[in-house]
C-alpha cells in the first residue's frame, strides 16, 4: 500500500464490465496532489465509470483503487478483495466530493438546506458550525443572495455552482467532475468553468471527464484520453489537444472541434 | 433594401379591438342546471317526509357523537396501521431479495384480491379457525374469542386491506424519486438510512399525500362495513336508533351529514399537507390562502380580454 502514499489518486488494471459490455479494460491511472486531470473521450470510452469507480458508486470487477493511499470501496482478506462495510465506504466517500452532470440538488431543500445537510449529518456538525463556511462557500460561487431559494428556482449554471459548494462543505481532498457543464445552455457555461478555474488555481486534487476543451487547455495539468475503455493517450494539454500522436484522438479532437 | 419591393403595402388601419365571443348555449345550461337544483331543494324543504323536526333532534344526540369517535378512532388507527405496514410493504418489495419481494407481493396479491367486507368476517370468526392462539410458541395460549373482539376484528380487517394499498402507493412514491438524488446523497456520504429519511421519503412525500388522503377519506366512509359486526360506530349507531323509533331516512341523513361533515374537515387537512410537501417542486413563490382565492375569483386579468386595447 505505500506504493500509493504519494499519488492522490492511484488505478492499477481497473476492471469493469456491465454484463458483457466490458467499460473498462485495465485501466492506469496515477493523480498527484494539487493535480488537475481532464478526462476526454467519445461517450461509451468509459471515463464516466472510471470517475464513479474512483468513489465507489460503481463496483469494481478487476484491479484496485487507491485514494490518499486507502484503497477504495475493498480490503484485502484471505488473498481476496472484500467489499468493505457500508458505513466505511461512507465514511470514504466523505474524502472525495463529486459534482454530476445533472446536478442532483436535493429539490425539497433550500440551496443552504443542500450544502449543509452532509456535515450536520454525516460529519455530525453544529449548525453554527457549518453555517459560516457555508455561506463562504456561496460566497466564493457567487451565490451568497440565492441561499434561502429552492434549486428549481435556479438557472442551470446557478444549480451546478451551488452542487459544487455543497461538495466543497465536505472539505474533500478531491473533486471528481462528471460532464459539470453538459447539460447547460452554452452562456452558463463559463460562470461554471470559472468556479473551477478558481477552485484548481486554490490548489485542489481535480478530475474532470468533460467535452470543454478549452477549459482543459487552460486549466488541466495533464489531459487523458480514453477510447474503449482503456487509456489511449496522456500528456500535457499542449501536447494532446495539440500534436495528437495516436489516430483516435486525431479522429476524436477533430470531431469535437 | 428594394429587395422585396414587389409586396403588397402594409394597411395602416388595422387597430379593431377584438369583440368578446358571445355563448349563448353556456346560459342555457346553466339555467337548467340552477332549474333542477331548485326543484330538488324545493321538494327537500317540502316534503314533510324528510323530518327534518327529527333529524334537528338526534344530529347532535350523545349516541351519535358516540358512534363518530368510534368512526373517527377507527379511521385513525387502521390508517395508521395501514401507513406504517405500507411502508415496511413497499421497502420489501423494493428489496433486492427475491423471498423477501415475493412475500410482500404475495401479501399485497391476497388482501387486495378479496372483498374487504369479506376479511372483516374472516377476522371476526378467527376463533373458529384458530381457537387456541399460540404462534407456535411453548406456553403461549390465548384464547381467540376473547382477543379477536369485533373492534379488534374491525381494525385487523381494515388496517391489514389498507397496508396492501398504502404499499403500492408509498412504492410508487419512492420509485418517482430521481435515482441522481440517492446517488448524490451516497457520494456526501450519507448511508442508506439517512438517504431514504432526509433526502428520498420527503422528495416521495409530494407523491404519496394525495392518495394517501383519499384513502384515509376512503378509510373514514369504509368504516360503516364493521357496522354488520355490531361495532358501534356512526352507522351502526344510527341503526340502533331507526331500529327503535323506526324514522329510517332521517336517521341515514344524519349519518350521511356527519360523513359529509367529517370528510369536508380531513380534504381540508389533505391540501394543507399538500401545500407543505411541494416546497421545491415548483419555480413560483407559494401563493397563501387569500392569494388564492382572489386568484380564482378573477377570471381574466383585464389585458387578456382585449377591452384595454379598444380603450
Amino acid at each position: 500500500m505505500n506504493q500509493a502514499t504519494e499519488a492522490m489518486v492511484l488505478a492499477k488494471q481497473v476492471r469493469k464490465h456491465f454484463g458483457s459490455l466490458q467499460v473498462l479494460q485495465g485501466v492506469d491511472l496515477e493523480v498527484q496532489r494539487g493535480e488537475v486531470v481532464c478526462l476526454i473521450g467519445a461517450s461509451g470510452s468509459g471515463k464516466s465509470t472510471l470517475l464513479r469507480c474512483i468513489n465507489h458508486l460503481e463496483q469494481l470487477d478487476g484491479g484496485r483503487i487507491w485514494v490518499d493511499g486507502q484503497v477504495v470501496g475493498y480490503e484485502l482478506r484471505g488473498g481476496k478483495l472484500h467489499e468493505k462495510s457500508y458505513a466505511e465506504i461512507c465514511r470514504d466517500r466523505t474524502q472525495t466530493g463529486m459534482v454530476f452532470q445533472h446536478f442532483n440538488l436535493f429539490a425539497h431543500m433550500t440551496v443552504l438546506e443542500n450544502i449543509m445537510l452532509a456535515p450536520k449529518t454525516v460529519l455530525g456538525e453544529k449548525h453554527a458550525t457549518v453555517l459560516p463556511r457555508a455561506m463562504a462557500l456561496l460566497e466564493r460561487v457567487g451565490l451568497a443572495d440565492k441561499a434561502k431559494s429552492y434549486p428549481r428556482q435556479l438557472s442551470g449554471g446557478q444549480q451546478q455552482r451551488v452542487a459544487i459548494a455543497r461538495a466543497l462543505c465536505m472539505e474533500p481532498k478531491l473533486m471528481l467532475f462528471d460532464e459539470p457543464t453538459s447539460a447547460l445552455d452554452p452562456e452558463l457555461v463559463g460562470d461554471v468553468l470559472a468556479v473551477m478555474r478558481d477552485l484548481a488555481a486554490s490548489g485542489m486534487t481535480m478530475i474532470v471527464v468533460t467535452h470543454e476543451m478549452g477549459f482543459a487547455r487552460e486549466v488541466a495539468d495533464r489531459v487523458v484520453f480514453m477510447h474503449g475503455g482503456q487509456i489511449v493517450e496522456q500528456g500535457p494539454p499542449e501536447q494532446v489537444l495539440g500534436d495528437p500522436q495516436h489516430e483516435r484522438t486525431r479522429a476524436f479532437l477533430s470531431a469535437v472541434r | 433594401m428594394r429587395t422585396r419591393s414587389a409586396a403588397p403595402p402594409v394597411p395602416t388601419d388595422v387597430d379593431f379591438p377584438v369583440a368578446n365571443k358571445q355563448h349563448p348555449w353556456r346560459w342555457v345550461s346553466g339555467a337548467f342546471i340552477l332549474f333542477v337544483l331548485g326543484m330538488l331543494v324545493y321538494s327537500a324543504i317540502t316534503n314533510p317526509r324528510f323530518r327534518w323536526d327529527v333529524i334537528g333532534l338526534y344530529f347532535r344526540d350523545t349516541s351519535i357523537a358516540q358512534g363518530i369517535q368510534v368512526t373517527l378512532m377507527l379511521t385513525v388507527v387502521c390508517m395508521l396501521l395501514g401507513i406504517v405496514l405500507g411502508v415496511v410493504l413497499a421497502v420489501m418489495r423494493l428489496s433486492v431479495n427475491p423471498v423477501v419481494r415475493g412475500a410482500a407481493g404475495l401479501y399485497v396479491f391476497f388482501f387486495r384480491g378479496t372483498p374487504v367486507l369479506v376479511q372483516l368476517l374472516l377476522w371476526y370468526n378467527l376463533a373458529a379457525l384458530y381457537p387456541d392462539i399460540t404462534f407456535g410458541i411453548p406456553g403461549v395460549h390465548l384464547n381467540a374469542n376473547e382477543i379477536v373482539t369485533p373492534l379488534m376484528a374491525a381494525i385487523l380487517g381494515l388496517g391489514l386491506n389498507e397496508a396492501a394499498y398504502m404499499s403500492e402507493i408509498v412504492r410508487a412514491g419512492i420509485l418517482s424519486v430521481d435515482q441522481g438524488q440517492s446517488e448524490a446523497a451516497g457520494a456526501l456520504g450519507l448511508n442508506r438510512l439517512q438517504t431514504m429519511v432526509k433526502v428520498v421519503l420527503p422528495q416521495a412525500m409530494r407523491v404519496i399525500i394525495p392518495p394517501t388522503g383519499n384513502e384515509t377519506i376512503g378509510m373514514l366512509k369504509q368504516t360503516s362495513l364493521v357496522s354488520v359486526l355490531a361495532v358501534s360506530e356512526l352507522l351502526y349507531s344510527t341503526q340502533v336508533i331507526y331500529a327503535k323509533n323506526f324514522q329510517v331516512i332521517p336517521m341515514l341523513i344524519v349519518a350521511s351529514l356527519w360523513y359529509i361533515i367529517m370528510t369536508t374537515v380531513f380534504t381540508l387537512g389533505q391540501s394543507w399537507l399538500e401545500n407543505r410537501f411541494s416546497r421545491g417542486s415548483t419555480r413560483h413563490v407559494q401563493l397563501s390562502w387569500g392569494e388564492r382565492i382572489r386568484k380564482a375569483m378573477r377570471i381574466h386579468a383585464p389585458e387578456a380580454t382585449g377591452k384595454r386595447a379598444a380603450a
